[in-house]
């Protein structure tokens, strides 16, 4: 009957990690599955204009990124606070889009080079004016596909 | 004797974790979660200079003209009109109901799965100043666009008795015929100032 008699010092054992890492796998796989590669870092502020018909991009690697908007604040002492376009990684002139959309062409595959789509990533106070002439050079470039970023939102609320 | 348990001797995973937690950070700071949402819009051709204009000019009454000034007014087929009444406006001008004769004329068009139906001939023209400001320009574009997917989606849900995304291509071809409604950005004039 000695058996359930406690004799001895009890250590107390240790509580297992071996699966931890298998936890943290799960989470470094879930945020593997869900997000995509960052690309360019953005230099201007964008503040998407909202709107509630935006289609979710499907095909990002035939997407080309073109943002306009101020110039972030680090950034103003160099390049002034009025809309630039950012093409790459580097503010950019009108002129310099049709080389831009050539160059972005070229990446692709002969297959797609027809489905080329130029997602627009514009401030909402952006004027027109410049939205125009960027719009104007991509039809001389013949990227007609273009996007209109927005922000999706279930109604909208609309400037008085 | 009795025997001694010989425990297999484990490997050191503890490791392990800090591998993976260093994996997570780096995905962290490489990867965006937020996925790219927008208005797709195909841009005209410019014209070649070669080849003769189409000089049919589409009937006056065909045009619902839509104009966002400089100070971000909407002038909708020159009336001055409050944003949210443009989706219910755009609409009744598409259907056109009473066949008013200021409103799009149809035409009978033949087709598939729908048969002899009559076609509302709408032009949707929208211009706006380079002073406009961008996100108001956006909010006329979805509401145009809105108008356009909420008659699609009407009569995909009355034909096909379901909504239009999840119909097959050939049924949305022809639901997209027979609500076509083209919206086209006007060449840019250059009026007005910054």
């Amino acid at each position: 009957m000695g058996r359930f008699v406690k004799t001895g010092e009890r250590k107390l054992k240790p509580i297992s990690t071996a699966s931890l890492p298998d936890i943290v796998f799960i989470v470094l796989f879930f945020f593997m599955a869900i997000t995509t590669m960052r690309e360019t870092d953005v230099m201007v502020t964008v503040r998407l204009p909202e709107a509630t018909e935006g289609k979710v991009l499907e095909k990002k690697q035939l997407a080309s990124f073109i943002f306009i908007g101020e110039p972030l604040g680090n950034l103003q002492a160099l390049y002034g606070s009025e809309p630039k376009i950012q093409l790459n990684d580097s503010f950019k002139e009108i002129a310099d889009i049709q080389d831009f959309i050539a160059q972005e062409r070229e990446q692709l595959n002969e297959a797609d080079k027809t489905k080329m789509l130029v997602v627009l990533k514009i401030d909402k106070d952006a004027k027109m004016g410049v939205v125009t002439d960027v719009k104007q050079a991509l039809r001389r470039a013949s990227a007609l596909k273009i996007m209109y970023a927005d922000m999706n939102v279930n109604k909208m609320t609309f400037p008085e | 004797m009795a025997r001694k348990r010989r425990s297999t001797p484990e490997i050191n995973a503890g490791s392990m974790a800090d591998i993976a937690f260093l994996l997570l950070i780096f995905f962290l700071a490489v990867t965006t979660l937020d996925t790219d949402t927008g208005l797709m819009r195909q841009l005209p051709a410019i014209p070649d200079p070669n080849v003769p204009q189409d000089v049919n000019k589409i009937n006056d009454r065909n045009i619902l003209e839509v104009k966002v000034n400089k100070d971000n007014l909407l002038l909708v087929e020159g009336q001055l009109t409050q944003f949210n009444q443009l989706r219910d406006i755009t609409r009744n001008f598409i259907l056109n109901p009473n066949n008013d004769p200021d409103k799009p004329e149809k035409e009978l068009v033949n087709i598939p799965f729908f048969g002899d139906v009559p076609v509302s001939k709408a032009v949707i023209s929208l211009q706006n100043d380079i002073g406009t400001k961008y996100g108001v320009y956006i909010a006329v574009q979805n509401e145009l666009i809105a108008a356009r997917s909420i008659l699609r989606n009407e009569l995909s849900n009355q034909y096909f008795g379901m909504s239009y995304d999840k119909l097959d291509d050939d049924r949305k071809r022809a639901i997209d015929d027979y609500y076509k409604v083209p919206i086209s950005e006007a060449e840019p004039k250059r009026i007005g100032g910054k």
